[in-house]
């Protein structure tokens, strides 16, 4: 009755071809199959955000984008993001601004400031724009407070 | 010097690379899963269930129903035991029920190879009912001839009161207290069922590593107390089970329960040992583990016409819902924490606490106190009005200060920095000139308000509960340390103020302290986990004893090596120094590998505390809000808000902050908009997930100001005391009392949403209509 498909795409810059169970979400062919448990469920129905990856540089939340529409396009994942032994931008600003507590949400948050800071670094963001674009992410612990100055810092990584 | 620093996260790497392994993340290959089978009735019992069909489907391994459970009640709350048989919990549980108490409640149990076979597997399952009317409201609940929801229980789970004249701290009966008063004040103050909504679900799963003993990992707070209670459920010595805490997704007080623990248990032990993991739907999790019991109070305050406060009586309901879970102490434990916070005035506290059917409330944040301190801060509220008093003046004038005796424990209060956190929260909001400045602003459609609230909570459960916590630390290789506590972090930071605190003591860098952060019964020191704000406080004392303990062996080692005497000799940043010529002799790594390979002398260093403290510090602390109410569109606009806190010294200023954010943001969301909605009538929950469950988003919220005031707390390790859960208390009697000032108008409820200010509005004639047709 299940019916399996090859797709082949790039998870963090890496060429992979897997043969997927369609039903799979991308999240669970993300955890499942490859490991990558970086990504979170909270909800499996798109409210939380805590499972937010990039899909050629979109935001998306992958407990609800089947894993079989990702063929040949390019995944990235928290996973990715450290390079070289070193934290990214975002991520060093999180863990400077004090911006983590329980962590669930985190990865998440993080790939959705990445994806926001991609589109306006250098730019005059308003405290209102950044609101706006990580409403789709929800955080129990900070009251987005200490993550609102994670990314200003990683939008603004001079200003002190 | 690590402590007051605001250093990283020891954890925060882990965390922001995704690396950092939650429960689900430790899959098991060929792990089964369980899903329960829940009632789709709120009240009743189960006439017939076949689950022939669910039993054959292919994928299925067992389907269990309560028919299969052993007949053993047990108790839930992730409270330490009590030896005192009249302070234990009640028993009021089975792994599986026949009788119906809840919408959700747990009847049978389908373990299957994948999720979905096993969500198919339960819609297969033909169940008939016997219902009954569900008991919903207090009234209906108590009428004599009300079906019991537990047999032999009346439908109250407990009932106490306290009150200043028995306990003789102060003299005088309340009642003659308010009989004297210049004016009584009265208000019926309610607040509603709220959830935690901690992003991770609950989750657990177990195997048997051997025949005989079973092993559970489990997103807890509390794995010492999870090990016990799976024992006494199923009957077996406690040894026989161990219980892993890796990191967790929040808590908030929601896995201070045992709630999955058991039954994961119970079906390795089925299966031969095979794994079973339970991971619970959001849907599942909002309804089927715990939530905040709902209270109704009623206040009545006296007051004098100079301003003192000389009475308060206070008598609660607070909802249990279907099982006992945490019952009863959530309303003896507001009761008491309040006990600080005005401990000059005749007082009188009575609860009861009532089966309902409705989820199971249980622990979260704060305890009791969100409910208790909401209406004693809103009566206080009316109290200042009535007699024309300024809001913040006439805390002042009542508010404990150090020295006061708490009115319960009959203790001195030996720190206590309120009034300073009402003058600097005062200060922040210019207070006065925006008092003036907002008079012209108590008409017309668009009003403006200020608003304040005090809070009073304490920093662990002692007497009422014992309060012991453990301490590991030993000397590596390479001259840093391990620390291993049985202390659980949440995400609240502990792990990181542990190692700030032995870093302290031991006079190391805090980089080159590890704390251990996974807690596992079989090492772990014994602990009873995270819950009541306690671990800081309580950690304190263990931590400093063995840090300080593991100093004196490091220290005589160093005497050893020197001939010289280890009370000359001290550490400093990390190397061994003698004090009397400030040489530097060696470093801790040169240290330490002579404790461990010189063939004559040393050992191994570690030291290994347990300790139990015997105070309980009160903490304190208060909400100032500036609100714009737009009356047309019934809606409230936080302008300005802080929270300011006495929390004794302050261990890391950074994530302190973030505590109290975090606490500001679930106080607002209770004030406006958290509510998890049931039908009076039938029991049915309407908004079980996190789109119509409305807990403030990243663009509902404004930016959250703290400041603290420190004091020193004698009765911790380092002067400090709880932080955790105290922010969210006083935000939504803060926002109460503002659209009191802002309006006229008194809402006594909770949530102040827009449905309810527009009843309110329309009633009080701020709001025309054109007729009824238009509402």
């Amino acid at each position: 009755m299940t019916t399996f498909r090859e797709i082949t795409f790039s998870i963090n810059g890496r060429p992979r071809t897997l043969y997927i169970d369609m039903r799979k979400s991308l999240l669970e062919v993300l955890r499942q199959d490859l490991g990558l448990t970086g990504a979170k469920q909270g909800c499996g129905v798109g409210e939380c955000g805590a499972c937010s990856v990039l899909v050629d540089e979109v935001l998306v939340d992958s407990c609800i984008y089947l894993a079989i529409w990702a063929d040949n396009k390019n995944i990235r994942t928290i996973e990715g993001e450290a390079k070289n032994g070193k934290l990214s931008r975002v991520q060093q600003a999180y863990v400077d601004e004090g911006a983590v507590q329980c962590g669930f949400c985190t990865p998440g948050f993080i790939m959705a400031t990445t994806s926001f800071t991609q589109k306006c670094t250098g730019e005059k963001i308003t405290e209102d724009e950044i609101r706006k674009s990580h409403a789709g992410n929800l955080c129990r612990c900070t009251g987005y407070q200490n993550i609102l100055k994670a990314v200003e810092k990683s939008i603004h990584p001079d200003k002190e | 010097m690590a402590i007051g620093k605001s250093v990283n996260r020891i954890d925060a790497i882990a965390k922001v690379t995704g690396r950092a392994e939650y429960t689900e993340d430790l899959y098991k290959p060929g792990m089964l899963v369980a899903r329960y089978f829940r009632s789709s009735i709120a009240h009743g019992r189960v006439k017939n269930i076949d689950v022939e069909k669910a039993k054959v489907l292919e994928g299925v391994e067992a389907v269990f129903t309560f028919k299969d459970v052993p007949e053993n009640k047990f108790a839930t709350a992730g409270h330490p035991f009590s030896i005192d048989p009249d302070h234990q919990d009640v028993a009021d549980r089975l792994l599986l029920t026949r009788d119906i108490r809840f919408m959700g409640d747990e009847i049978a149990i389908v373990v299957a190879q994948d999720e979905i076979i096993a969500s198919k597997a339960l819609q297969l399952i033909e169940i008939s009912y016997d219902e009954y009317t569900p008991l919903i409201l207090p009234e209906d609940i108590l009428k004599k001839d009300a079906r019991q929801i537990h047999k032999g229980s009346s439908n109250i789970v407990g009932e106490h009161q306290y009150s200043t004249r028995d306990l003789q701290v102060i003299s005088g009966d309340v009642d003659d207290a308010l009989e004297k008063a210049d004016y009584v004040v009265e208000g019926n103050f309610e607040t509603v069922m709220v959830q935690h909504c901690h992003l991770e679900n609950h989750i657990a799963y177990a195997y048997m590593d051997d025949l005989d003993r079973i092993v559970i990992v489990s997103s807890t707070q509390i794995p010492h107390i999870v090990r016990r209670i799976v024992s006494e459920a199923l009957n077996m010595p406690l040894s026989r089970v161990r219980v892993i805490k890796p990191f967790i997704g929040g808590g908030f007080g929601n896995k201070q329960d045992v709630v999955l623990e058991p039954m994961v248990a119970f079906l390795t032990l089925k299966l031969d040992g095979r794994a079973v993991q339970i991971n619970l739907s959001r849907e599942e999790c909002m309804t089927g583990t715990r939530n905040r019991h709902p209270f109704h109070i009623n206040v009545k305050t006296g007051v004098m016409k100079d301003g003192t406060m000389v009475a308060r009586k206070m008598d609660a309901i607070s909802i249990t819902g279907g099982y006992a879970s945490h019952g009863h102490a959530i309303a003896a434990a507001g009761g008491s924490k309040q006990s600080s916070l005005y401990p000059r005035m005749a007082t009188k506290f009575h609860a009861r606490t009532l089966y309902a059917n409705i989820p199971v409330a249980g622990a979260m944040r704060a305890y009791g106190s969100p409910q208790v301190i909401y209406a004693l801060e809103c009566a206080t509220e009316d109290a200042a009005r009535k007699i024309n008093m300024d809001s913040v003046e006439f805390r002042l004038k009542n508010i404990a200060r150090q020295d006061d005796i708490n009115l319960l424990s009959g203790k001195k209060i030996l720190s206590c920095g309120l009034a300073d956190c009402l003058l600097k929260g005062k200060a922040f909001m210019d207070w006065d000139k925006k008092k003036k400045e907002y008079e012209k602003c108590k008409s017309g459609p668009i009003r403006k308000g200020l608003g304040v609230a005090c809070l009073s909570y304490t920093s662990g459960t002692y007497p009422v509960c014992v309060e012991i916590a453990g301490a590991r630390i030993s000397l590596n290789q390479d001259g840093t340390v391990h620390v291993m506590v049985g202390a659980t972090e949440i995400g609240q930071g502990s792990d990181t103020i542990v190692a700030q605190m032995a870093a302290e003591t031991l006079g190391l860098a805090y980089e080159h302290v590890r704390v251990v952060q996974t807690q596992d019964t079989d090492v772990s020191p014994f602990d009873t986990g995270a819950y009541a704000s306690r671990q800081a406080y309580v950690v304190s004392n263990a931590v400093f004893r063995a840090a300080a303990d593991l100093k004196k062996k490091i220290l005589d080692h160093a005497g050893l090596m020197t001939g010289k005497k280890a009370r000359d000799l001290n550490i400093i940043n990390g190397k061994i120094v003698d004090t009397h010529t400030n040489a530097f002799l060696m470093d801790m790594k040169t240290l330490a590998i002579d404790s461990f390979y010189h063939k004559e002398r040393g050992c191994q260093l570690t030291a290994d505390v347990s300790h139990k403290t015997t105070t309980n510090a009160p903490v304190f602390g208060c909400t100032f809000v500036d609100i714009t109410v737009d009356i047309p569109l019934c809606k409230i606009k936080i302008n300005k808000i802080i929270n300011v806190h006495d929390s004794g010294i302050i261990l890391n200023p950074v994530q302190a902050g973030g505590q109290v954010h975090g606490g500001v943001f679930m106080g607002i969301g209770a004030a406006l908009s958290e509510e998890l909605m049931i039908n009076p009538a039938t029991g049915y929950i309407y908004n079980n997930n996190l789109l119509d469950y409305k807990f403030p988003t990243f663009m509902d919220l404004p930016q959250i100001h703290h400041d603290f005031v420190e004091t020193f707390e004698p009765t911790s390790g380092y002067g400090n005391k709880s932080l955790g859960e105290p922010p969210v208390i006083s935000p939504p009697p803060a926002i109460r009392n503002a659209l009191l000032d802002a309006t006229g108008v008194s809402i006594n409820s909770l949530p102040i949403s827009p449905h309810k200010l527009f009843t309110a509005f329309k009633k009080n004639g701020l709001m025309v209509s054109k007729g009824d047709a238009d509402v």
